[in-house]
């Protein structure tokens, strides 16, 4: 695939004007003059994350259609993966790292602990959990689409590097359909790790979700496994879910939740709090204390 | 042929249009595709509804030189019904996306339809006789009693009414996972290309239960999805050759005789991006919403968001020439996005000489590029200018901050009010252009 040239420029000045608020009138743009600058560049930040929460919104809404437009949501999606890369290298980066206490590796190990831990716990029982599997990302797509506030927090520019390694994986997560009554209490397990790119995961995975075929469990009955031989099954793979877990952004989900309360103080924290109680409580279970 | 600007060659004038008057138009009439078939004799609509509705171009009478044929309804049937896929819990949509006629083989004609998943060949016949007389049975088609018969006659075939059936012949279906955006007939006349969002399938005209997989991009690991299939052609006059246009703006020309899978294509067509205009929607207005072969053979014409590009097939470099068609939208992308306009899909066609272009645009507003003479035209199909061979008069949409009289500012455009669908006869200046549910028909000024 030819890569389109290099890292884009900042959009012409012509489109900055229009964008920060569709109907305003374009400012100036003046040469050199430090102060200036800023203003323009966090003018073209505020535009680039405004572009970037739109994009993520329409994903978020593409799944709940009847029958969401591949290519629509491929190019969103695109958009979105090349927002994030400008973010990543304009040193947006550097502000959630930060704001994580400069190391990445700490959270991302527990993380990881956390992940083997539910990774285990499925593998165990094999078929069935296939189902409680999919019970977890119905239970989260619940949560993070009744949950505005969540959302919108998870959504925020803070940590777009998280967003990054998340968009593509969700093609395959999101796969899993969110249909009949499965059980949601074994979804619980599902919340860590992904609290960080949740709109963006929940928001594409559950696009490319509704363009393959489910398949029953596999192995579970010679009859139906014939009735859907020619069902593509490759995404329903174990492996290949597992390894999209594993691969999901290496931060605590309240880690990221502390990290947003404690550095930007724009964020709602009256909301954050009973759904940190809540991501405690699960976190417990999980860690087994 | 004639050139397409105002002046003294060439004026279009309002000959006819269909469809509903009333301001609220229902979800289900609007018409999703328009294509004439070979002869330019009829001419097929497709809506939302399922519905296929065509036009048959009444003879020229003695009476009346001056007017052209007008096209009077000849057939209208339900083509596809609303469908749900029990696997995916979701339905499938009704509305035809594309029709293709087949060339005529007999008195009746054919037409392949398709919408989502399934695609139909429709046969529509017409009976202006009937016989009288038989031996065998009454008037009445009441068998007569053998014994009853003292004499035999020659039954006799008397003109009735014109009745016009529409049956379907075959019905391709359960080939498509991904919604089908294109069907091509092949030039040998028994194949036909389907394509859809990855795949690109291969049938025979006569056997409905198999199709050959021949483009397949479809990721092993859907994570990796970034590009769509976005339309498909097949060659006009070389059997072997097809082409597929993707969102990022590429055209993969591919040979089905290299393999039988024409994953690698023989000729990749990309004009590298101009770097000064990069931005955020750059991928988004390069995605090519429609690809069309001229009908020499010799060129394609691929539409994006902005413009209209000509190719030479013999280069793939660049496009040998680029149109645009409403360049005062690039300062509006982001508003365009917002409300998801950046995603309309306008196609595009060829006049019969290969010598003009047309494609839609917004305010009900469509352009047609004269090739020679490189001049351009904005027309607009609307109510008010249907006065039968009123002239269209040329329409301009105001860039910079002085509106002349009659222009009309960016900002007034109606984003609503959209030509996504136009045709052009074969053969004569006769042009169908589908403004949302009305179907309007312009044609050269006969002087």
């Amino acid at each position: 695939m030819r890569k389109r040239g290099s890292r884009p420029i900042y959009m012409p000045v012509r489109r900055r004007r229009e964008k920060a608020n569709m109907y305003s009138k374009g400012t100036k743009r003046k040469f050199s003059d430090g102060v200036d600058n800023k203003a323009v560049a966090a003018s073209y930040s505020l535009q680039r994350q405004s572009l970037l929460d739109m994009s993520l919104l329409k994903l978020q809404l593409c799944h709940m259609l009847a029958e969401p437009n591949l290519c629509r949501s491929v190019l969103i999606a695109n958009t979105v993966r090349q927002i994030q890369e400008e973010m990543a290298h304009d040193g947006s980066w550097q502000v959630v790292t930060e704001a994580l206490g400069g190391s990445g590796h700490g959270p991302s190990d527990r993380l990881v602990d956390t992940e083997v831990l539910c990774q285990s716990s499925e593998q165990q029982d094999g078929g069935p959990r296939l189902y409680s599997v999919m019970g977890y990302d119905g239970c989260r797509e619940e949560e993070v689409v009744t949950d505005k506030a969540l959302c919108s927090v998870v959504v925020g520019d803070r940590a777009p590097a998280l967003l990054l390694g998340t968009i593509g994986h969700c093609w395959d997560r999101g796969e899993l359909r969110v249909e009949d009554g499965v059980s949601k209490d074994s979804g619980t397990g599902e919340e860590e790790g992904t609290k960080s790119g949740e709109g963006a995961k929940m928001a594409t995975g559950q696009v490319f979700g509704t363009f393959e075929i489910k398949n029953g469990a596999p192995g579970s009955d010679p009859a139906l496994e014939e009735l859907f031989s020619d069902v593509d099954a490759s995404y329903y793979d174990l492996d290949t879910m597992l390894t999209g877990m594993q691969s999901a952004p290496k931060m605590g989900p309240y880690d990221f939740l502390d990290s947003l309360a404690s550095s930007h103080g724009s964020v709602s924290n009256s909301s954050c709090r009973a759904d940190l109680n809540e991501l405690d409580h699960i976190m417990e279970i999980i860690v087994g204390s | 042929m004639a050139g397409v600007g105002g002046g003294n060659d060439f004026q279009w004038c309002f000959s006819q249009v269909k469809g509903a008057i009333d301001e609220d138009v229902a979800e289900a009439d609007i018409i999703s595709t328009v294509e004439f078939n070979y002869s330019g004799e009829l001419l097929a609509t497709g809506d939302k509804g399922g519905r296929v509705v065509i036009f048959q171009r009444e003879q020229e009478s003695k009476n009346r030189p001056h007017s052209r044929g007008e096209y009077n309804v000849y057939s209208t049937f339900q083509s596809h019904e609303p469908e749900f896929d029990y696997l995916k819990s979701l339905e499938i949509e009704e509305k035809i996306n594309k029709i293709r006629w087949l060339p005529q083989q007999n008195a009746a004609h054919s037409l392949l339809s398709t919408n989502d998943k399934t695609i139909k060949l429709w046969k529509i016949s017409q009976r202006d006789k009937r016989a009288e007389g038989y031996n065998l049975k009454d008037e009445d088609g009441r068998l007569r009693d053998p014994f009853r018969i003292t004499s035999l006659r020659v039954p006799v075939l008397l003109p009735m009414d014109r009745m016009v059936e529409a049956s379907p012949r075959r019905i391709f279906a359960n080939a498509h996972t991904y919604h089908i955006n294109s069907i091509s007939v092949n030039s040998d006349h028994e194949t036909y290309l389907s394509a859809d969002d990855l795949r690109v399938n291969l049938w025979h005209l006569e056997i409905t239960d198999r199709s050959f997989n021949i483009v397949d991009i479809k990721p092993a690991n859907m994570e990796e999805l970034t590009e769509v299939i976005t339309a498909a052609e097949c060659h006009p006059h070389q059997c072997n050759v097809f082409v597929y246009s993707s969102s990022k703006g590429t055209i993969r020309l591919c040979d089905m005789r290299a393999a039988a899978l024409c994953d690698r294509q023989s000729k990749f067509f990309e004009e590298p991006e101009d770097p000064s205009s990069r931005s955020f929607f750059s991928e988004i207005i390069s995605s090519i919403s429609d690809v069309k072969f001229s009908h020499s053979g010799r060129y394609m014409m691929t539409r994006d968001y902005l413009s209209v590009k000509v190719w030479d097939l013999n280069m793939e470099n660049r496009p040998v020439e680029t149109y645009q068609v409403h360049e005062y939208l690039r300062s509006k992308l982001c508003s365009l996005y917002e409300n998801d306009c950046i995603f309309d899909k306008f196609e595009c066609c060829w006049n019969g000489a290969d010598s003009a272009i047309m494609t839609g645009s917004y305010n009900n507003f469509f352009r047609m590029f004269d090739r020679n003479t490189r001049r351009d035209i904005t027309l607009e199909a609307s109510r008010e200018n249907s006065k039968p061979r009123a002239i269209l008069k040329a329409r301009k949409v105001s860039t910079g901050g002085k509106r002349k009289k009659d222009e009309i500012s960016v900002d007034s455009l109606d984003f609503n009010k959209k030509i996504l669908h136009t045709a052009w006869h074969p053969k004569e200046n006769v042009i169908a252009v589908a403004a949302t549910n009305n179907l309007y028909i312009f044609q050269d000024k006969i002087n």
